[in-house]
């Protein structure tokens, strides 16, 4: 494997970073991981809160099938060990976003076990060649609640709707050398998570986050001291909290001073992380099994419908696009890179197959290329995706038929494309009411031929001496005098018979 | 109206039903039992004579409608003030829970209610459910209606539940609810000449009940006698979701299959437990409990537990860890106390709201809890006592082999003066036949079985295989048909 | 293993617990004698013995990913959730000011 060669210049020479990743990810679930209330995003405060999240007295946890479902079938989406024996600690601390006292998590014996994924090459992003991230562990723990400074002057306001929300905490290897790899690393592991259904991806709302370890160190030698810059909620923050973070770090240790292990918070509107001392006295946690709850056993039916349930994931994916379909590498890439737009495309590509009865493979470039340098323009421009489309699958397909079958042309299929955004009309309704069926008359186009031929002698004459790159111009002039509906295949064949004289 | 107070509660239901007294009747005649009590005996936090009013109201209304009647109808019960009651204090006897309404009701509470019993009131704890005596109440002790003989010291009704014990035995109550984490109902049981049984770990739900010792506590019935804890515990256990650790079994009609013929039943008895220096009185007691199994037909085996000594010392560092999470939950954040000094940032209102709210006792338990969680401590002490609790629960399961219950006393010594023990250790050690059955999560029960040479009741202890409450139950009523424990203190209140 | 004051001190820090100089002086033997005693498991052999997982052989039931399925366990309650609180104002909790 080509080590990165991301290097942070120091002034007493060369430091090679190192990153390690735990990213919590809120797992898709209607209720919470111990209690029934909902998870919903944006309630009103303290509205989803049951009385076991707000730890009454005498409250106990009772763990959501749901949400250990997904864990597992995440752990298998990185090829991890899952582990069928494991049990629930309790992680005690005192802060006004914890209820109870403690987290209720998984220190000893996690849920998920030892897997991977592949970051891609991106030799722009100094990443020459595929690399696999080591992920030590998934396991599944509560959120916590949260905290709001600034709605008096004396006191901060606790809602606990998120208190007790499930989470799956992602814990990478320290195998990222670059602030690139940690970005690829994260977007990767979001796009795994939005692929299996675990978790929205959504870090905006935080859904995704991410507390970033770095360290540096010569080339070659031990690992340095590592900081924990907590809560990172996006994959640009990620990669600049690492460049950020490593940089104070080898300024400080040229100084002569030393890094400290701590959790630091990163400030986007400054770039730069600072020392969270609030937390620090707190590292005692002393974890110990949830005496509330017995050993988690899953049996092997239970992991059957895990493994069943999980979808094609991005890599076979956009393997299978290049080898089965025969789509170009990029568009395999692009098309695949996120869920919602590979789901969109495989609905789109059935219909356009059965529309034009055709197998998937022969008309998948067709549905593609559309999709990418037609459809995107066309619904960016009303500032809408594919989530938002006013047009389904099945209606795209009706179009790309339309042009399969030479009803229309390629050029009068945007026409109809930006008729049917407009509108809402079907395309064959679109084509039938305008009239833009093409002309596949052969003796009409023969006709209008001719006519151009004649008219631009002086090109023919070149033409037939060899500067074939008029054929071109001919084609657009017989298009133009034939307003665009003729069937260009039609045109082609019958110029260069005429060409050829 | 002393009569009915004197009535068990099969007594009462029966009678209920029967139509030879009514249930309001019967709530009046405890409610006036409790106010002429309260000052001399405190073995109430909280008094609710409206609430055993209601209940009682509601049941002669259901029978006078011919409506089916529950299990204890028309039966009013004192409950520890370590279940949460919907609209009514709940303490846990610690200051830092004064003024706690809960908006719930525990499973437990529930299942009573259900049943047609009414609540008389909240009954005087250990804070926590944290201590044998009782003198951890932040509210006082509640104070054992006996007393020795020619003395009027003082004594303690037991703990954790000593004011369900020692309203049960002052005819308070006909029965109570207790909960038992290293024999906190046992041992008040013991203390003052009623019964109780500790049911296996799982029977009854935690949903609601205060936690002391999450892997440990057990809900139980406090009563007069084998047949009334049958009944109640019926109307106490089952299944619920709620609680991760309840156990999904159906609950055996415990009280109609009491049986106190013996034969072919083996007794064991723990070589063990003939602790040195035994209480003489203890001691024949115990003597006296073997040979009346054998004249119920059982056969007596000599059995081992050998790690029955390390037994104390694993279960406090087990119940304190435990504890201290549990605990961490009184913050002065969503209920309870809030001191909030001037000045004083959210770490400051949690450091003084803990200290001005948990008493000596709960503060001990904690910060011991904290210690042997700590790291570098945790393998030592917590994991270490995990492993040895293994063992003591092994050495269960092969006596197990050789009998179908276990005799032993239920506590080394009879009831002893309050202030009588400060140093906590010598508390402590006085769990020492209680505990291993809860660290094994077996069902357990206390019978009198007669009274000290000063005139103080005795307890014997039947502990049974997980599950067997029934053999326990059959091996109590042997002992109890033949003890014919009739005593009562003399009332002096 | 025994306990002096700093460290007293700092596992009451941990568990939140306030103490006084008089108090801290007290709880020292105490512990230490609790501790002393509980000691005695040192001696137990427990080569090969696994810590206690369940005392009751059970394993974790799971439940069904349903909003409020049981009213006592769902969420919508804000003002029973709220009722007990020393600080409520406008739906949350309060609490004295953080500083982050």
């Amino acid at each position: 494997m080509t080590e990165s060669t991301y290097r942070i210049q120091g002034a007493t020479g060369e430091w090679e970073v190192v990153i390690g990743l735990e990213v919590h990810a809120q797992v898709t679930s209607n209720a919470k991981l111990f209690s029934g209330s909902a998870t919903a995003f944006g309630a009103e405060p303290n509205s989803q809160v049951s009385l076991v999240d707000a730890a009454m007295p005498g409250m106990l946890p009772v763990p959501n099938m749901e949400c250990i479902r997904q864990a597992v079938r995440t752990g298998m989406a990185i090829e991890a060990a899952i582990n069928k024996w494991s049990r629930f600690d309790r992680k005690n601390y005192f802060y006004a976003d914890l209820p109870q006292g403690y987290q209720i998590s998984q220190l000893y014996h996690p849920l998920v076990g030892e897997g991977s994924l592949t970051i891609e090459a991106d030799e722009k992003a100094g990443i020459p060649e595929p690399k696999v991230i080591g992920i030590e562990r998934i396991h599944v723990e509560q959120d916590a609640g949260k905290l709001m400074h600034d709605q008096h002057p004396t006191m901060s306001y606790v809602d606990l709707n998120r208190s007790g929300v499930a989470l799956m905490e992602i814990v990478s290897r320290p195998d990222m050398r670059s602030p690139a790899e940690a970005g690829a690393y994260l977007s990767k592991l979001r796009q795994i998570v939005r692929y299996v259904g675990s978790c929205d991806g959504n870090m905006d709302q935080g859904s995704m986050r991410a507390d970033v370890n770095v360290s540096v160190r010569r080339p070659g030698d031990e690992f340095g001291t590592r900081t924990e810059t907590k809560n990172v909620n996006s994959v640009r923050f990620v990669m600049a909290v690492v460049e950020s973070e490593a940089k104070r770090q080898v300024a400080l240790i040229e100084d002569g001073g030393k890094v400290v292990q701590e959790t630091r918070l990163y400030d986007p509107d400054k770039n730069e992380t600072r020392s969270m001392r609030s937390k620090e006295d707190a590292h005692d946690y002393r974890y110990f099994p949830d005496p509330d709850l017995l050993p988690l056993v899953l049996d092997d039916a239970f992991l059957e419908e895990c493994r069943a349930s999980l979808p094609e994931l991005p890599d076979a994916k956009r393997a299978r696009y290049v080898d089965g379909l025969g789509l170009s590498a990029y568009n395999a890439g692009v098309l695949t890179n996120d869920v919602d737009t590979a789901r969109w495309f495989e609905a789109l590509l059935a219909a356009t197959a059965s529309a034009q009865n055709k197998p998937e493979a022969d008309v998948a470039k067709q549905a593609a290329n559309w999709l990418l340098s037609e459809f995107f323009g066309a619904l960016n421009k009303l500032g809408k995706d594919l989530s938002s489309s006013p047009i389904s699958p099945e209606g795209a397909a009706e179009l790309l038929a339309l042009v399969g079958n030479g009803t229309i042309s390629g050029s009068i299929a945007k026409q109809v494309l930006e008729k049917m955004l407009e509108t809402g009309d079907a395309a064959g309704v679109i084509v039938e009411r305008e009239g833009l069926k093409q002309n596949s008359d052969t003796g009409a186009i023969e006709a209008v031929i001719a006519e151009i031929l004649t008219k631009n002698a002086d090109k023919v004459e070149q033409y037939r001496g060899g500067k074939e790159a008029l054929f071109g111009f001919f084609v657009g002039q017989t298009m133009k005098a034939m307003q665009g509906k003729a069937n260009p295949q039609i045109i082609n064949e019958l110029l260069k018979k005429a060409l050829a004289g | 109206m002393t009569g009915l107070t004197d009535l068990g509660l099969i007594a009462i239901r029966d009678g209920v039903a029967k139509g030879e007294f009514t249930a309001v009747e019967v709530a009046q005649a405890f409610n006036a039992a409790v106010a002429e009590a309260q000052e001399a005996l405190n073995a109430f936090i909280v008094t609710t004579p409206e609430a055993a009013l209601a209940a009682a109201e509601k049941v002669d209304a259901t029978r006078a409608a011919g409506k089916e009647l529950g299990k204890l109808a028309g039966v009013p019960i004192g409950m520890k003030d370590l279940f949460a009651t919907k609209g009514v204090q709940t303490s846990a006897a610690s200051k830092i829970l004064e003024g706690f309404t809960p908006q719930y009701e525990s499973t437990v509470s529930q299942k009573l209610w259900d049943a047609g019993a009414g609540m008389l009131g909240k009954l005087n704890l250990d804070q926590f459910a944290m201590g044998s005596s009782n003198e951890s109440s932040a509210f006082g002790p509640a104070i054992s209606p006996w007393r020795r003989k020619g003395d009027t010291a003082a004594l303690t009704a037991g703990g954790s539940s000593g004011g369900s014990s020692a309203a049960v035995a002052a005819r308070l109550c006909p029965a109570a609810t207790g909960t038992d984490t290293g024999g906190s109902i046992r041992q008040p049981a013991a203390f003052t000449g009623i019964s109780g049984i500790k049911p296996t770990y799982g029977r009854c739900s935690r949903w609601g009940i205060v936690a002391f010792a999450s892997s440990l506590d057990q809900a139980g019935p406090m009563a007069h006698d084998v047949a009334d804890c049958a009944l109640m515990l019926e109307a106490m256990a089952g299944f619920d979701p709620k609680d991760a650790t309840s156990l999904d079994m159906p609950v055996p009609d415990w009280s109609a299959l009491l049986n106190a013929d013996l034969k072919g039943k083996k007794v064991g008895i723990p070589r063990e437990y003939r602790i040195e220096g035994l209480n003489a009185d203890v001691a024949k007691a115990w003597d006296d409990g073997i040979a009346w199994l054998k004249d119920a037909g059982a056969e007596v085996v000599d059995i081992s537990l050998p790690h029955s000594k390390y037994a104390l010392a694993t279960y406090y560092i087990i119940a304190p860890a435990e504890a201290s999470s549990n605990l961490a939950r009184y913050d002065g954040v969503r209920y309870g106390l809030r001191d909030l000094p001037d000045g004083a940032n959210l770490q400051d209102m949690y450091a003084a709201t803990r200290a001005a709210g948990f008493g000596a006792e709960v503060k001990r338990r904690i910060l011991i809890g904290t210690y042997v969680l700590s790291a570098g401590f945790y393998d030592a002490y917590y994991t270490q006592a995990q492993k040895v609790r293994t063992l003591i629960s092994r050495d269960f399961e092969e006596a197990f082999r050789q009998c179908d219950v276990i005799l032993a006393p239920t506590a080394p010594t009879p009831a002893f003066a309050l202030g009588e023990k400060s140093n906590p250790l010598d508390l402590y050690l006085g769990d020492v036949f209680s505990v291993p059955a809860s660290l094994a999560g077996l069902p357990a029960m206390s019978v009198p079985a007669g009274l000290s040479s000063d005139g103080l009741p005795l307890g014997l202890q039947i502990i049974g295989r997980p599950f067997d409450e029934q053999g326990v139950l059959n091996a109590g009523l042997a002992i109890e048909q033949r003890a014919q424990f009739s005593a009562k203190p003399e009332k002096w209140w | 293993m025994s306990v002096d004051t700093a460290t007293v001190a700092r596992i009451a820090s941990l568990a939140r617990i306030k103490v006084s100089e008089g108090e801290l002086e007290a709880m020292v033997p105490e512990l230490n004698g609790i501790l002393n005693w509980v000691e005695q498991l040192g001696e137990v052999n427990v080569e090969g013995v696994e810590p206690m997982t369940a005392v009751i052989p059970n394993t974790l039931r799971l439940r069904a990913d349903v909003v409020n399925a049981d009213p006592l366990t769902g969420g919508g309650i804000r003002d029973a959730v709220l009722a007990n609180a020393p600080a409520a104002e406008h739906g949350f909790f309060g609490v004295p000011k953080v500083i982050e």
